[in-house]
């Protein structure tokens, strides 16, 4: 249950913050809730990097639909990332992914330091 | 202890969040750029987005009502001008912010600021030279001429307005890619940037000279052999006003200076000097008017092509501005306001460019090694000078600092050897018709407004430079064409060579009074003449006009527009599109009897006869599947490296290739030219072995052309549109264009009819265009390149000029609302 809630909290207010501040906003969101919701180190990486992942991958695979694949397709062969817009999409939310499970962890060990 | 995971996870991930927060190399900074609400994403427009939005500023003074097309063309209602412009220079900004940003930043010599120095430092060169050729003092003159006129002054203040009223109000998220890609931020736009926008059109239409590779080929050539080589005027010509015009004598007397002979002419010194940065020579464009008299309809038809840089986004913008005093349509220069090339409720224009020589260099003596005193008229005068910060991305700033004299800017002395080609040891000023003040916005504005003949006269009255044969034709039944600008009145060949700086007499004299300019125009009171005006860059007169007309003049197009046009009747606007489309190649018709009469097929083996019947069934068409054209032009390229080369090898400095044109002219008025002759053997050369020994000369290379599959004209030639930056993912590469240089359809690789419009006017105008691009300049919009491929197909759109009860119409997608507030 944790675990769910981690991930939709992390999720939902990184999206908040992020209409508002710069894209490195994810890290504090993923920071917070796995301070609050404590989990296992292993665990909290998971949820911030799952989190993120889902944020950042679905809401690239929708604008992409909307968007017909037009801008995606170029981008992926500008960086050398294949021909369609798949690989790209992972990309996103792997990087959004990384960011958050590194702040989540760091997250969770501050609650051990501060138990 | 259990400090150290919570330090080691926290410091994981914030060098992390460093890393992907900073560009590496030329990659962006990934967590920004990838981010789904900050990065590239966010330019990923819906393919069926809405474009309705509401505006209110404190500078408009009315109620604009915007409707945009399914094309994205927007039709504009104002209330006012004034506020037509605001939402111009809006517009501009929403589509095409970041272009408008670069073009202005090249001309102001400011690319390598955030683009770096490039390969061997070949952006800081690029921007020293439009620096030291004064492109952002000659845009501050022109600036402060505009502001001196009120009507100017506003119309480029409400323009202003309206691109910082998009820029101020733009979140980081919804920048243009490109700033995304290349990691910076737009500046306000200000009076000065829309100034060097339009310098740039000068640079880019009167910046081209040849003048250091003539003084070079003057070093060993007589002036003989520079006549026969360069010469002014070909047999062919078809001037732009007709021959057997009559011209009045010269109003402006021009002295030929008493050392002339020996300080100019027969003075072989070389400079051992090229410029790295020329507009491109091609640079034309082709602009023709029917009247009535020669329509199926009766009523007069416009057509012009602009042939520039096929650029993505594209350098034009359509629109429609509706206001109280006039409704237009047309093409537009995101930069600049105003409808540039277009048509209102009366009348239509056009233009092609005037290629006529227009900057000159003059050889500076400075006083000592400072630089601050030059010998002018026996005296030593002061230079001023111009302090400038280059800034480089990723180096520190550089101080360039160019001496002004009264010819203008030094361009070229010790500290601007580009990279050490010249010595250093000889100075050369530039004097540049685009320095002088001018103010050329009175001219667009005036023919926005323009109701007849008349106030089309008035209008390019205020048109100086870049010179412009401008084309007009009015419901009312005129046609006229004026080879208009400001030129300096020149002495035979002046400025074809560089000049001496010392003292007065070699200095341009004075202007051509405006009112002998050559033109014609064509009415009912004279019974529409021929019929047509037209132009296509070629020489405006013959030599009867009595001013010298040293300039670079493709005859070509001409030569085959009027023909075509003297042979049609009963004129439809379909008939103007095939016109303007056509592939026709003149230039290889007359060189066909030529070459087929030379060639002895009895030395030919049978791979090279194979060629050679390739070419005899060509039908002399630059189509995109031709493959005569394919030989024809490797075969002629032959020809001319291997009479040209073995003369132009003996300059020790860079010379001036020979015209195509002046190759297959002089063959045909002398079979025994002496340049066909090589000079390296005992033997004199004959015409026919040296055609045959071209042609088996290409054999090899066509061979490789044709084992790569590309012997097809349209894969030989290779024709795109590149992204300003020119990243190939972005471009439209390897498109399937016939035409070429000498063609009406003049589309060569990177280059050709930038806007294609015809214009036919009938009660109700009927106007159709097309230009190799889109209405967006975002890659990531359906806009982005909308028209390439009708545009590469020779098709049209036709022109809606909406009335504003139109506004249900189910063409309309977006709504645009501005007002005061």
């Amino acid at each position: 249950m944790k675990f769910l809630v981690s991930i939709f909290l992390i999720a939902l207010l990184s999206f908040a913050l992020g209409l508002y501040m710069p894209w490195w906003s994810l890290a504090l969101a993923a920071f917070v809730v796995a301070a609050l919701i404590h989990q296992r180190a292993g665990k909290s990486f998971l949820t911030g990097f799952l989190a993120l992942f889902l944020l950042w991958g679905i809401l690239a695979f929708i604008i992409d639909q909307q968007n017909q694949q037009v801008l995606s397709k170029k981008v992926a062969q500008l960086l050398s990332l294949g021909e369609g817009s798949i690989v790209i999409i992972l990309i996103t939310g792997l990087v959004g992914g990384l960011v958050a499970g590194f702040a989540a962890m760091s997250g969770s060990y501050l609650r051990t330091v501060t138990r | 202890m259990r400090w150290i995971p919570f330090l080691v996870s926290s410091l994981i991930t914030i060098l992390l969040v460093y890393a992907l927060n900073r560009p590496w190399g030329k990659a962006p900074a990934f967590g920004k750029f990838l981010s789904p609400q900050h990065g590239f994403w966010q330019n990923a427009e819906p393919a069926d987005g809405a474009f309705d939005i509401e505006i209110e500023s404190p500078k408009l003074k009315g109620k604009t009502e915007v409707y945009l097309d399914d094309r994205l063309v927007p039709h504009i209602f104002a209330e006012n001008d004034e506020d037509a412009f605001f939402v111009q220079g809006y517009l501009h900004a929403k589509f095409r912010l970041w272009q408008m940003d670069f073009q202005t930043r090249a001309a102001a010599g400011r690319l390598s600021e955030i683009l770096g120095p490039g390969e061997k430092d070949v952006l800081i060169m690029f921007d020293r030279n439009m620096r030291r050729l004064g492109m952002v003092y000659a845009a501050e003159i022109a600036a402060e001429e505009a502001k001196k006129n009120p009507v100017t002054n506003s119309i480029i203040e409400a323009y202003t307005a309206g691109v910082n009223h998009y820029i101020d109000n733009l979140k980081e998220s919804q920048l243009p890619l490109e700033y995304k890609l290349l990691n910076y931020h737009p500046e306000p736009w200000s009076f000065l940037k829309t100034a060097l926008f339009l310098k740039y059109m000068s640079f880019d239409l009167a910046g081209h000279e040849d003048d250091f590779e003539m003084t070079n080929a003057k070093s060993i050539f007589s002036q003989a052999d520079i006549n026969l080589l360069y010469p002014i005027v070909q047999d062919s010509l078809d001037p732009i006003i007709p021959k057997g015009t009559i011209f009045n004598a010269a109003g402006l007397q021009v002295k030929i200076p008493p050392q002339a002979d020996s300080l100019y002419f027969n003075n072989t010194d070389t400079v051992s000097i090229t410029n790295l940065v020329k507009p491109d020579a091609d640079n034309g464009s082709n602009n023709w008017a029917v009247a009535g008299s020669k329509t199926q309809s009766g009523k007069p038809i416009l057509c012009n092509d602009p042939h520039l840089s096929l650029n993505l986004p594209s350098l034009w913008f359509e629109m429609q501005v509706h206001t109280p005093t006039y409704n237009v349509y047309g093409a537009s220069f995101p930069g600049a306001p105003c409808v540039i090339i277009g048509f209102n409720d009366s009348c239509a224009w056009g233009f092609t460019n005037g290629m006529r020589d227009v900057r000159d260099y003059y050889q500076i003596e400075f006083q000592d090694e400072s630089r601050n005193a030059y010998r002018f008229n026996n005296e030593w005068r002061n230079t001023t000078w111009r302090v400038d910060t280059v800034k480089t991305k990723g180096r520190p700033d550089m101080i360039d600092s160019v001496a002004y004299t009264l010819f203008g800017p030094v361009m070229f002395d010790k500290s601007f050897t580009e990279n050490g080609r010249t010595s250093g040891n000889h100075q050369y000023a530039v004097r540049w018709k685009g320095h002088d003040p001018s103010n050329e916005q009175l001219m667009f504005y005036g023919m926005n407004k323009a109701k007849n003949y008349n106030d089309y006269l008035e209008a390019i009255q205020h048109l100086h430079t870049p010179g412009q044969n401008c084309v007009f034709a009015s419901k009312s039944g005129d046609i006229a064409i004026w080879t208009q600008g400001e030129f300096p009145g020149k002495w035979y060949r002046q400025g074809d060579f560089v000049m001496p700086g010392t003292d007065s007499t070699f200095m341009w004299q004075g202007m051509i009074p405006p009112e002998e300019t050559p033109y014609q125009h064509l009415n009912a009171s004279n019974n529409f003449g021929r019929g047509f005006v037209s132009s296509a860059n070629q020489l405006p007169a013959d030599t009867t006009y009595p001013y010298y007309l040293g300039g670079n003049y493709p005859p070509y197009r001409g030569l085959i527009i009027n023909r075509m046009l003297r042979n049609m009747s009963g004129i439809t606007p379909e008939d103007m599109q095939r016109l303007q489309t056509e592939n026709y190649n003149v230039f290889a018709e007359m060189a066909r009897p030529l070459l087929l009469k030379n060639i002895d097929e009895s030395a030919l083996n049978a791979d090279e006869k194979k060629y050679l019947d390739i070419y005899k069934n060509w039908n002399l068409r630059n189509d995109p599947a031709e493959k005569g054209i394919t030989v024809f032009a490797n075969w002629f390229d032959s020809l001319e490296a291997m009479v040209w080369r073995d003369e132009l090898q003996q300059a020790t400095a860079p010379v001036k290739w020979p015209d195509e044109g002046t190759l297959l002219e002089q063959l045909l008025r002398d079979s025994l030219f002496k340049f066909i002759d090589d000079i390296k053997t005992p033997d004199t050369e004959r015409l026919s072995p040296v055609v045959t020994e071209a042609f088996k000369r290409s054999v090899p290379a066509l061979k490789e052309i044709e084992a790569g599959g590309k012997l097809e004209w349209a894969k030989f030639k290779g024709t795109g549109v590149r992204h300003l930056l020119r990243i190939p993912q972005l471009s439209r590469l390897n498109i399937a264009a016939g035409g070429g240089v000498h063609i009406i359809n003049a589309t060569k690789d990177f280059h050709g009819p930038s806007w294609r419009m015809i214009v036919h006017l009938t009660d109700e105008t009927e106007a159709y265009g097309i230009y190799p691009g889109g209405q967006s300049g975002n890659p990531g919009s359906k806009f982005y390149d909308m028209f390439v491929d009708n545009w590469v197909a020779g098709k049209y759109y036709r022109l809606w000029v909406m009335k504003k009860e139109e506004a249900n119409d189910q063409r309309i997608i977006g709504r645009m609302i501005f007002t005061k507030g």
